[in-house]
């Protein structure tokens, strides 16, 4: 059961052969045991989850059950979901209960699917690691000394750890893909404004994205079938026609043209990390892939223009934490500034306070022009290098990230050192494009590699499609760690 | 560019977090690590390049100017650290 495909685990449902109450409890009771370890939840509330899971059997019951009805989910603690805390990794909201659901929440809710917990994340989806969480830091269900990776490392490890069959996951600059990679899962960034923001904790407005993390292409395809679609209440929400992004796994692979950047085979990638990636590359051109060297020549600029630009669109979304209206706030203050002063300095840890004052200064009298707007240039220049690419290709590929999981601690004293990891997702997010990763093979020290699958817009169908067929000749995603007790 | 002292007490004024005597060397040092990582991007040509704000073309949607939201105060209020009467209280303001 804990290594079934939401299919299966479907399948199983609706043929009653088991019910979702001990489905849940199943899975309940795996996250509290696990969870002393892998510190993958910050909060469970198993009363809340077995009467979603006995109203999922009683809609199964009456024949009016979709896919997904009575299917335990967990949720990155971003998003707001009703009645449950919602603490988004920080002391700042540690006791926020949200009034409200956000729209992925609305959308698994509608669908039947059980909440199974709220995961772990870097505090404000800032962070590649899970190490600057309140909760304390998430570990590597593969390598328990090594990061899960981040921000979306609970529900990465959760995943990994079969812990939960399917979770979700937002990506800012990588939060997505590069916790699924460290962790030998499968997660996918859709295209921006693919996914409502609507009750998505706000980051960087103009790059995050919500998504689905699971352990293969199909389980990935059916959770954004879910997920996706237009919300009156998010002004950057796109109005499409509704698609099934499950539609063409099947297609053959034949001709389809996968462009590799040379920049993302150069220096800084390393070795064991290099081949896994050149098998996957290898096994691809066997299934019919035709494989073409592309550039990405700006690729190296994304770095610090997304440092110029995500902290100056955080510094403005993190303004509304002030202590008074929710969240946190000191205990001791002098008066109104102070109390400001001192609920911000207390509330947000060191990584968060960093980059809203990396983000002040660049938007302020003086500097606007010289940083923010000149990254702004800079960010068209980086789509317009993928508008190229993708001339010459139909899905550009390469490492996710250059190298495998680093130990706990290893990075948390520097932080450009952290950031510069970032180097393959980054320029993404600033092109709003869609972008997968997959599991590939593993490196150093047994800690698991992915393959990055970046598509043009629109275009998660057509990737899931070569996902789908990887998967269907290798078992990499399959690979499941040792249980950690 | 390398920040001082004087520009991180400024900033961290503005952006409202207390940043007390003992932090702001450390926080200035990081400060200055990450601009040092930023200035690569300064050094280049943009001239003529529109900025891009926004992954798509898209234009903000109006809608019709009719009330849709309801009073739900009392809901959201329970989350807030102190009120009275449906205010939200904080440290006096004026003098």
């Amino acid at each position: 059961m804990i290594n079934a495909t939401l299919l299966e685990l479907s399948s199983a449902l609706q043929g009653k052969r088991v019910s979702s109450v001990e489905l849940t409890r199943m899975f309940v009771q795996r996250a509290q045991r696990t969870n002393d370890r892998l510190n993958a939840f910050i909060t469970l509330d198993p009363d809340k989850s077995l009467a979603q899971a006995a109203a999922a059997d009683a809609r199964i019951a009456s024949g009016e059950g979709t896919t997904l009805t009575g299917i335990p989910i967990a949720h990155k603690d971003i998003f707001c979901t009703r009645s449950w805390r919602t603490t988004c990794g920080s002391r700042m909201l540690a006791n926020f209960v949200a009034p409200y659901d956000a729209f992925v929440i609305e959308r698994f809710n509608a669908a039947g699917a059980v909440i199974l917990g709220k995961t772990n994340m870097d505090e404000f989806a800032m962070g590649s690691s899970n190490e600057s969480s309140f909760f304390g830091p998430v570990r590597n269900p593969w390598d328990l000394r090594a990061v899960s990776g981040g921000s979306s490392g609970g529900s990465a490890c959760a995943v990994a750890a079969r812990v939960s069959p399917a979770a979700t996951g937002t990506d800012t600059g990588g939060s997505i893909r590069q916790p699924a990679a460290l962790c030998g899962i499968s997660g996918l960034k859709p295209t921006y404004g693919v996914v409502s923001r609507y009750g998505m904790v706000a980051y960087a407005s103009s790059l995050d994205q919500g998504g689905p993390i699971a352990r293969s292409a199909g389980d990935l395809a059916l959770l954004l079938n879910v997920m996706a679609g237009f919300d009156a209440r998010d002004s950057t929400s796109l109005e499409r026609p509704s698609e099934d992004y499950g539609r063409d796994l099947e297609r053959p692979l034949k001709g389809l043209r996968l462009g590799l950047p040379r920049e993302y085979f150069s220096e800084g990638l390393d070795n064991d990390v290099a081949a896994a990636v050149q098998e996957a590359l290898a096994q691809l051109r066997k299934q019919g892939c035709e494989l073409v060297e592309i550039s990405l020549p700006k690729t190296k600029l994304a770095i610090p223009v997304y440092y110029v630009l995500a902290p100056a669109e955080a510094s403005s979304n993190l303004a509304r934490y002030d202590g008074v209206r929710y969240g946190y706030r000191a205990a001791e203050y002098s008066d109104l500034r102070d109390m400001y002063g001192k609920t911000r300095a207390q509330g947000f840890g060191a990584e968060v306070k960093r980059r809203i004052l990396v983000g002040t200064y660049v938007l302020s009298h003086g500097y606007y022009d010289a940083y923010y707007l000149q990254a702004q240039r800079l960010r068209r220049l980086i789509a317009e290098d993928f508008s190229r690419a993708f001339q010459q290709c139909d899905i550009i590929a390469g490492p996710t990230t250059p190298s495998v999981a680093f130990d706990l601690g290893e990075k948390s004293a520097d932080p450009v050192q952290m950031y510069l990891a970032d180097i393959y997702t980054i320029a993404v997010n600033l092109a709003g494009l869609p972008g997968l990763s997959i599991p590939c093979g593993f490196g150093a020290k047994g800690r698991p590699v992915g393959l990055q699958l970046i598509g043009n817009y629109f275009r998660e169908a057509q990737m899931l499609n070569v996902a789908h067929q990887y998967q269907r000749v290798t078992d990499w995603h399959q690979r499941m760690p040792a249980e950690p007790e | 560019m390398a920040l001082s002292v004087d520009d991180v007490r400024h900033i961290a004024a503005l952006a409202r977090i207390e940043v007390d005597a003992q932090e702001i060397a450390q926080v200035l040092h990081q400060l200055n690590d990450i601009f040092a990582l930023v200035e690569q991007m300064r050094a280049v040509d943009t001239s003529g390049i529109t900025p891009m704000a926004h992954a798509q073309d898209v234009v903000l949607r109006l809608r019709e100017d009719r009330v849709t939201e309801h009073d739900q105060r009392e809901l959201f209020q329970a989350n807030a650290p102190q009120v009275e009467d449906g205010l939200y209280l904080v440290p006096k303001v004026i003098e």
